[in-house]
């Protein structure tokens, strides 16, 4: 199945656009001003090292100077709404909290043992030519932000679920040949989500372990074993029959609890997990797939190469317009990466036509390739950061 | 030389420079430390400089193990490639007599630009002018010494300790074979990298015939301190290492975590040790893509000071019990000093030696880049190889961000007594 992305290209900014970008994500908070408050929590006080702040990004330096675990707030003039919040601060640990504010009244709060409503004082917001409002209402959008990547999820899922069944049915009939025409496009559906299986405990080892990752002693289970005995540098490599049903059965089995994870009713992403999710993905990448450790039997790296980027640019896709109000410089910037990535990698085919084998790659074009990867990777690190603050 | 062993615990830098004439004495136990502060520029010292400091080689023990950790390294591991056990021990007393006089700060036979005029020095002369700069040289044992594919070459089969193992697989090994194993090792130690590196290229240089050079390292900066005196260093993953490490004054614990006793099995290992060297590469660009939360979380620690994220300052005992929201322990279970910490380890500790390290970057322009882990232990089957499984298979700090691509273990002989050879009471 073919990726749809929600992404609208843009125009590549100009290189001096990107830069300036690059070294205002990469660097520091998008405030040359704020130096930051200082906020002192103990049993009994909590000082605030001034009440007023200018419009904008504010960054409190919380120190717990108390025995207990401490806790801070800033709080809308009810005292009622959390603005943000930074929590699980130990005795003698200092936590920055950033978060932007508009003009307005609120409240500041210690909240030293995590009980109780805290130790509040006022805290004024006053004006600015930053302003520090935010269109839109972004409790919406990061609801709507972590439905369509569920729903990506799921039906990335079911696809895999599909084509791993017909992946193993092949390869119980021993019809290798067409074993080894599924596997790399089997493997696109679970690449594009994998940091999701990776939250489900085991699962991941249990169903992408490569050799080396296995301790002694330990059992290999999963898509690299068989393609171990799929493919032809492993000549001398076998498995009996009863290895090879137990395997494609335990494969089969794995993706089917993957499924039900992820189609239970309690299944949440929050928008941390899906941007630290793409950024994930890229590391997959970084570290797996451009080295073409991945699949050293079937040197299949680029299917799963280009899966972890059509996954990381869903996952960006979702959170852009938060991002977009927060940091459109950042979000202009991983448009013309993910742009630039996309347009190298189809050099060298396709999802829905195949790509060329890893091995068949020069050393200048593994190259060129990770040098995409770590352009886009160095500022897709910064999303996280830009969809919640 | 007949000096009378220093005990390590308290080695007391002292002698005389590389040119005995500058005869400057360091008296001051501390000026290891003051040398190392300022390692390489120091390195260039004039004769009026106090900080010349310099070991002995004899004593209780090998030196460069509790001395306080320099900055500097150069470590070699080298194949026999003499089968003939007179070989490998005449390589052994020449080693001694070179290792004691570059300790001392002075050069081999006559010198870098001495002796005869139509022979190549004896001394390769990098060194010439350089203080004794705190190094040790100290050396070891690999296993394939004693045993290599079923061959016992030097009749040494019978004295190889069973706490020599064949380290096994650790989960994510990615060993390149190139930087596996050994049969004899040296771990050279300076203030002054040029000191180590002049160590280690006259001791190679003296095996040729003998011995070759497999594999061998360098370290730019220490990840550890051995002596209460010494800061926390950082490791490249920028938080500090080794906060915990055994430490020289902890003499009851280096006793009885360290030094192998003559009950322990093979009595020619009495005084001595295991060196376990690990090269453990970091994915330093996907971890410096990683938020600061992450990065705290998954050490179990505060990046800035070093505090354990339960609270207190550097030196405050981790509470893995202690509570944020939701009743989730500060400190998560799976964090890094979770898993290291002694008690989940059985109460096991280790006296880690190790350095930061930089060999250039690899084909796609990251620094290849890492932690040369160096750790002394009195038995690794029960210090080292349980804790490593369980950091290699549940630490994920260790299985995102690590990749350990060398490794090998030593049997390091105890202190070289006067008169004697490294390593004698193995062949007597």
């Amino acid at each position: 199945m073919r990726l749809k992305s929600p992404v609208a290209k843009t125009a590549a900014p100009s290189i001096a656009v990107v830069v300036a970008a690059l070294a205002l994500s990469a660097c520091v908070p998008n405030d040359p001003a704020a130096d930051g408050i200082a906020v002192s929590s103990t049993a009994t006080d909590c000082t605030v090292a001034t009440a007023t702040a200018a419009a904008g990004p504010v960054v409190f330096h919380v120190t717990n100077d108390g025995e207990d675990v401490t806790e801070f707030y800033l709080l809308a003039e009810d005292g009622l709404r959390i603005i943000s919040e930074v929590e699980n601060i130990g005795p003698g640990i200092t936590r920055d909290l950033v978060v932007r504010v508009p003009e307005g009244e609120y409240l500041t709060a210690c909240k030293p043992g995590m009980v109780g409503d805290g130790i509040q004082a006022a805290f004024t917001v006053t004006p600015s030519e930053d302003g520090g409002e935010l269109t839109g209402d972004r409790e919406e959008q990061l609801t709507a932000a972590s439905e369509q990547y569920i729903l990506y999820v799921r039906d990335q899922v079911q696809t895999l679920v599909q084509k791993t069944d017909d992946f193993v049915a092949a390869y119980e009939a021993g019809d290798y040949d067409a074993a080894r025409e599924i596997y790399a496009d089997a493997r696109v559906h679970w690449e594009r989500i994998e940091p999701v299986a990776e939250s489900f405990g085991d699962l991941d080892p249990k169903t992408d372990a490569r050799e080396a990752d296995l301790a002694e002693g330990d059992e290999w289970t999963g898509w690299h074993r068989i393609e171990k005995h799929l493919f032809p540098p492993a000549e001398g490599y076998d498995l009996t029959a009863e290895e090879q049903q137990a395997l494609a059965e335990d494969l089969k089995a794995n993706i089917a609890t993957l499924s039900d994870e992820v189609n239970a009713e309690d299944f949440a992403l929050d928008a941390s997990q899906i941007g630290n999710g793409a950024k994930g993905l890229l590391d997959e990448v970084a570290t797996g797939k451009v080295t073409g450790e991945e699949e050293i039997w079937s040197h299949t790296d680029l299917w799963d190469f280009q899966a972890n980027v059509d996954g990381a640019l869903v996952a960006f896709g979702v959170l852009r317009d938060v991002v977009n109000e927060t940091d459109p410089e950042l979000v202009a910037l991983l448009d013309t990466r993910f742009d630039d990535l996309n347009v190298l990698l189809a050099k060298y085919g396709s999802v829905d036509d195949g790509f060329v084998l890893y091995t068949d790659l020069t050393d200048d074009e593994v190259q060129e390739l990770s040098r995409a990867v770590d352009a886009l990777s160095e500022p897709l690190s910064q999303l996280t950061a830009a969809a919640v603050l | 030389m007949t000096d009378a062993p220093l005990p390590d615990a308290d080695e007391t830098p002292s002698g005389p420079s590389r040119r005995a004439v500058l005869g400057v004495s360091a008296a001051v136990a501390g000026t290891a430390v003051v040398a190392s502060t300022a390692g390489f520029a120091l390195g260039r010292a004039t004769a009026s400089d106090l900080t010349l400091n310099a070991y002995n080689f004899r004593g209780d023990h090998q030196s460069g193990i509790v001395t306080p950790q320099q900055d500097r390294l150069h470590f070699a591991a080298f194949d026999m490639t003499s089968d003939s056990r007179d070989d490998l021990i005449t390589l052994l007393k020449a080693w001694t007599v070179a290792a004691e006089r570059l300790m001392s700060g002075g050069e081999l036979g006559d010198g870098a630009a001495g002796g005869s005029y139509l022979a190549p020095p004896d001394d390769t002369g990098e060194a010439m002018g350089l203080p004794a700069s705190g190094l040790t040289i100290t050396f070891g044992f690999g296993p394939t010494l004693f045993e290599k594919d079923g061959v016992d070459r030097f009749g040494l089969a019978a004295k190889r300790p069973e706490q020599l193992i064949d380290l096994p697989h650790f989960s994510g090994d990615m060993l390149d074979e190139a930087f596996v194993g050994g049969d004899l090792c040296i771990q050279a130690c300076a203030d002054d990298p040029q000191v180590a590196v002049h160590a280690i290229r006259n001791l190679s240089r003296i095996a040729f015939g003998t011995a070759a050079i497999r594999w061998a390292q360098l370290g730019f900066g220490r990840t550890s301190s051995t002596t209460k005196a010494q800061n926390t260093p950082r490791n490249l993953m920028g938080f500090k290492d080794g906060t915990r490490n055994l430490r020289a004054e902890d003499t009851e614990d280096i006793d009885r975590f360290v030094w192998s006793d003559a009950g322990d099995g093979q009595s020619w290992m009495a005084s001595g040790s295991y060196l376990v060297a690990r090269r453990i590469r970091i994915r330093v660009e996907i971890w410096d893509r990683t938020s600061l939360k992450e990065q705290e979380d998954l050490v179990g620690r505060t990046k800035g000071s070093g505090s354990p994220l339960s609270g207190g300052n550097e030196f405050t005992e981790p509470d893995f019990t202690r509570e944020g929201r939701d009743g989730e322990p500060l400190i998560s279970p799976s964090a890094h000093v979770t898993l290291a910490h002694p008690d989940a380890n059985d109460g096991q500790r280790m006296l880690r030696r190790g350095y930061n390290f930089t060999d250039g970057a690899d084909d796609l322009g990251r620094l290849n880049a890492g932690l040369f882990f160096l750790a002394y232990v009195r038995d690794p089957r029960t210090q080292f190889v349980p804790v490593q499984e369980q950091l290699s298979k549940s630490d994920i700090l260790t299985v995102e961000y690590l990749n350990t691509t060398g490794s090998a273990l030593f049997a390091v002989p105890g202190g070289i007594g006067s008169g004697e050879y490294v390593g004698q009471a193995l062949f007597s």
